[in-house]
């Protein structure tokens, strides 16, 4: 038989916003690549608009955990959670600021040529997306079996970068009149770079609400 | 270093219709704060008592050693009165003798014969360590039961202090105290390890958390987990002991 009904039912509704949140953060990351790649400004203005809905659910997560701090007492894995859950809505908090700073730079691109084909740039939005998913899913499963690899996963995000970096480097020294559009492609690059390593924290924090043990993923 | 030691520790009342404690091994380590921990009729108090042969006295049997300083006290040599002025055992409500309060802490030393020159010494000594000194050192002949209940507890610890224990056995010191009175002991708790190395039972997870060293979870006899309190809080071994101490065990 369960006690502490309600408290057990806080922790739940914790763990639905800290999901919805980290949802909306994934969904904001991957239509600021969307709204790049189709040039869709309106895509990218409500990206910009819907920040703030993140930013009042961290909030409010914060809150709550605060609450079930101050008030229950929690131990073991339901402090490890909360502790989680504390920590993981800062980076999902910044992959959904990462986002709106994509959708302003493609806002600012309109419909300027891009000096080369987006090849890399939509590969390492995909993998960075499915590295969300996988928090997500392992945040809600409590199973760890799906982030585990996440060093390597990274690894491959942050080698794209360095080829993507290459590229543009090589096109603004050669096409000085690229150099605006080069820049801006190479802030997406790196934001999503970024992004990838939020994940890894994610991750590492993931691990340690499931299993008690501090492991480091970068 | 272990000061207290168990192997296959079995305590049964009543004609060993209850099996109160079931092959209880643990290292109790000298110099720091040991708190057992779990639902209630669960041995906790049994355990206790079985540290300086308590149990006895309500008709207990017991089976297997209990090895303190290096010594069994089972082995049929133990002089149970040394064993209890070396064990002493603070309990849930205090229970001061109607008597004044000099005469509560200097009651021990008497019988064990210290000389009445030494006595005022003695008894200024164990209400400063039981951080009561300050509150009744005008008040020395008044009757012990009129003080508060928290500082009525705190001359119960003066009392067991004063027979120059090794050991002091706490069970569930705080119970009947206000939050104020609760945290002078626990501070007291933290102070005395120093010279003496304690064993308290509470059912308040969070007094364990904050007053002890080691924790101990208990489950129908059976000791479930032991370890460090800072990783037993925070990521129990067992599942068993997981469930309890979050509340999920009813
Ligand atoms: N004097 C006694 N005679 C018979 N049975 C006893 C006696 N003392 C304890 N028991 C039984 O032994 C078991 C353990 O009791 P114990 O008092 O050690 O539990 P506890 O963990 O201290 O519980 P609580 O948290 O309620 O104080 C229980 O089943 C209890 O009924
Ligand atoms: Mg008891």
């Amino acid at each position: 038989m369960a006690v502490r009904k309600e408290y057990i039912e806080d922790l739940e509704e914790l763990k639905e916003k800290v999901l919805r949140m980290g949802e909306l953060a994934k969904v904001a990351a991957d239509n600021a690549i969307k709204a790049l790649l189709q040039r869709d400004m309106e895509l990218a203005s409500k990206i910009l608009k819907e920040n703030s809905v993140i930013d009042d659910l961290e909030f409010e997560i914060e809150n709550r955990c605060t609450r079930l701090i101050a008030l229950q007492q929690p131990m073991a894995v339901d402090l490890r959670t909360i502790g989680t859950c504390m920590k993981i809505i800062t980076d999902l908090d910044r992959i959904s600021d990462l986002a709106g700073d994509i959708a302003e730079i493609v806002l600012q691109i309109a419909d300027e040529p891009h000096v080369k084909p987006l090849i890399d740039i939509p590969r390492m939005s995909e993998l960075s997306q499915g590295m969300i998913s996988d928090c997500l899913n392992a945040f809600s499963e409590r199973e760890i079996r799906m982030i585990e690899d996440f060093s390597e996963r990274d690894n491959v995000i942050d080698a794209l970068f360095d080829q993507v970096r290459r590229e543009l480097m090589t096109i603004m020294i050669e096409n000085p009149r690229g150099i605006r559009n080069a820049s801006h492609l190479l802030f997406v690059a790196l934001h999503l770079e970024r992004i990838g390593d939020h994940a890894c924290n994610i991750a590492s924090r993931i691990i340690y609400m499931v299993t008690g043990e501090k492991r480091k993923l970068e | 270093m272990s000061t207290i030691e168990t192997r296959e520790l079995n305590v049964y009342y009543g004609d060993e219709k209850v099996h109160a404690l079931k092959n209880v091994e643990i290292k109790i380590e000298k110099n720091k704060v040991t708190a057992l921990i779990g639902p209630s009729g669960c041995g906790k108090t049994t355990f206790l008592r079985s540290l300086n042969r308590l149990n006895e006295l309500l008709g207990a049997t017991t089976k297997g050693k209990v090895i303190i300083d290096g010594k069994d006290i089972y082995d049929g040599k133990e002089d149970v009165i040394q064993l209890r002025k070396r064990v002493g055992m603070v309990f849930q409500h205090p229970n001061p003798f109607p008597m004044s309060i000099y005469d509560n802490v200097a009651y021990g030393p008497r019988i064990h014969g210290v000389k009445k020159k030494e006595l005022n010494g003695l008894v200024e000594e164990s209400l400063r360590k039981a951080a009561l000194w300050d509150e009744v050192k005008d008040r020395m002949q008044e009757i012990a039961l009129k003080f508060s209940g928290g500082q009525q507890q705190r001359l119960c610890i003066a009392r067991a202090l004063a027979v120059n224990p090794e050991i002091i056995l706490f069970d569930e010191p705080c119970s009947a105290l206000d939050p104020v009175s609760t945290a002078k002991i626990e501070a007291l708790l933290r102070e005395l390890k120093h010279e003496y190395t304690i064993v308290i039972v509470t059912h308040n997870m969070q007094q364990a958390a904050r007053v002890s060293d080691f924790t101990a979870f208990f489950l129908m006899g059976e000791l479930i987990e032991f370890g460090e309190t800072k990783e037993l809080f925070e990521r129990p071994r067992d599942k068993r002991t997981e469930d309890y101490i979050t509340g999920r065990f009813g």
